[in-house]
């Protein structure tokens, strides 16, 4: 086997797996030498979790966040991708809705928490449209952008094969723009999962960013703060993986030929 | 001056005085200027002519893409005002849908049929162009001839009165390019359809032609038609083929010794 072929596939696994242990160790041994009180070393971390388990608390909580990021962004992409569609393939509507949607978008979804708990109070429906409007701009911008990148001669065929607009909406530009808007979905649920952090520390009293601000408030638990912290992690590397694997679906897979 | 066509057949197309003016940014290109062909019934027709003189624009009007500023385009007396799928333009490979396997990129036109007659056409043509076993393909694990081949079928699938090629192999290898001008000049035998082909290349356009139209630098009108009297197959080596390739050569200014 020379240097150019692929790794095997327990090479591919063995390597990664390897470097998380090392980290293991370093965070431990840090620990140990540093003697610091306050943060907590791996295994206390693990009883952290344990801990957390028998409670009920641990499903609980990562039941509750995912469902929240799952409306959230739900109704981000049920809002955002007709909109996105529809500014992409009307440019004169764009020209007037992009400058807007270009200053809200900067704003960081952390700044509407005032104006979220003023219009929704404290409760379930403030997390999530917080949410839902992280998520809505990536996947708006990516619909025009996706759409207005379709070849000119993909929309032609489309059109000398007979087809009506919303036809050529359906079976020709939304396909052809699919690869970009998947794109602006992944990354638009990687932001959700960052905003579900903040938004549960502020307006509920369950879910993964509760625990973060909760284990710290009610008797420095920072064994359990970590937890939280790893689990928020791990979650959402797997929701992300999840997401990768769409680009498999062989109708879509030829956008992302050049990637590996 | 209308070109006179061959008397004893029926014309197909007619575009007259065809005149065509970009503008942009306040400045006008006249890009057309006269242009006046008429076309018969099955003919295979080549258009040739310096780069950028306007070939494409041409049959891009023709296939209802552009509207002309002055003139008309007839086809079978009706003028032409939009894309129809009775003539359908076939671009170089790229324009397969890349999300299609070749099997929905042929189906793609016949979404008004019933679903036996799709299937019917389908399998037709997927034999006509050679690429049966690659039913269940996508586009991207096709050579680019194998691509060029498939937009071929997935036009006539639709059965086109006309088909309007736009430099169809300008993209492929020459190898490839020689053996798809064979497949086209076999395929068009069985089908009959009237045939205009785009080209840059004088040896294709002599190759495969009825007729071949020469136009001028921009604003381009159409020079003169030449009529190619050699029977297929045709020998590339003829006399009367180097002749004929000779005279177009001419006709564009070029010499024929580098």
């Amino acid at each position: 086997m020379n240097s150019l072929a692929q790794p095997a596939k327990w090479e591919r696994w063995l390597w990664p797996l390897v470097a998380a242990a090392l980290l293991l160790l370093l965070w431990n041994y840090s620990v140990a030498w540093t003697r610091t009180k306050v943060f907590p070393s791996p295994l206390a971390v693990e009883r952290g979790l344990a801990e957390l388990s028998r409670k009920g608390l641990m499903w609980a909580y990562i039941g509750d966040s995912l469902r929240r990021v799952a409306l959230g962004f739900g109704a981000a992409a049920a809002v955002g991708i007709p909109l996105g569609l529809t500014l992409g393939w009307y440019p004169a509507v764009n020209q007037v809705v992009n400058p807007v949607l270009q200053m809200l978008r900067p704003i960081s979804p952390i700044a509407w928490i005032p104006v979220a708990i003023l219009m929704f109070g404290v409760g379930e429906t403030t997390p999530v449209f917080l949410i839902f409007l992280s998520a809505l701009f990536p996947i708006v911008v990516s619909c025009v952008s996706g759409v207005s990148g379709v070849p000119a001669i993909f929309r032609r065929a489309g059109r000398n094969f007979g087809l009506t607009a919303p036809q050529l909406l359906a079976r020709v530009v939304f396909p052809a723009a699919l690869p970009q808007i998947l794109v602006g979905l992944r990354i638009a649920l990687g932001i959700a999962w960052l905003v579900m952090v903040a938004a549960e520390m502020i307006a509920v009293d369950s879910g993964l960013g509760y625990l973060v601000i909760d284990a710290r408030n009610s008797g420095k638990r920072y064994d359990l703060v970590v937890a939280a912290m790893l689990l928020i992690g791990l979650i959402g590397l797997a929701l992300d993986l999840c997401f990768r694997r769409l680009r498999e679906i062989r109708s879509i897979r030829w956008g992302f030929r050049d990637e590996s | 001056m209308a070109v006179p066509v061959m008397t004893q057949l029926e014309t197909k197309l007619s575009a007259e005085h065809i005149h065509m003016t970009f503008t942009r940014d306040g400045k006008s290109t006249p890009v057309l200027n006269d242009v006046n062909l008429e076309v018969a019934k099955g003919e295979f027709l080549c258009i040739v002519g310096p780069s950028g003189c306007g070939k494409s624009t041409l049959l891009s009007a023709i296939g209802g893409f552009l509207s002309p500023t002055g003139g008309e385009i007839r086809i079978d007396g009706e003028t032409v005002r939009g894309p129809d799928p009775r003539r359908i333009f076939v671009f170089q490979e790229r324009g397969v849908f890349p999300w299609l396997t070749v099997e929905g990129n042929i189906e793609f036109g016949l979404f008004k049929l019933a679903r036996e007659e799709r299937a019917r056409r389908v399998a037709h043509y997927i034999k006509m162009v050679g690429l049966v076993g690659f039913e269940k393909a996508y586009p991207a694990e096709l050579s680019g001839g194998m691509k060029q081949r498939l937009e071929v079928a997935r036009a006539l699938a639709v059965n086109p009165d006309v088909l309007l090629l736009d430099e169809p192999f300008g993209a492929l290898d020459s190898i490839t390019r020689l053996i798809m001008r064979g497949e086209l000049l076999r395929i068009w035998r069985e089908e009959r359809n009237t045939v205009i082909f785009v080209t840059h290349d004088i040896d294709e356009a002599v190759q495969l032609a009825d007729r071949v139209a020469v136009m001028s630098g921009r604003p381009a009108n159409i020079q003169k038609i030449v009529n190619i009297d050699i029977p297929h197959p045709r020998d590339i080596s003829a006399p009367r083929y180097l002749e004929l390739r000779n005279g177009i050569l001419e006709q564009l200014g070029l010499a024929h010794q580098i």
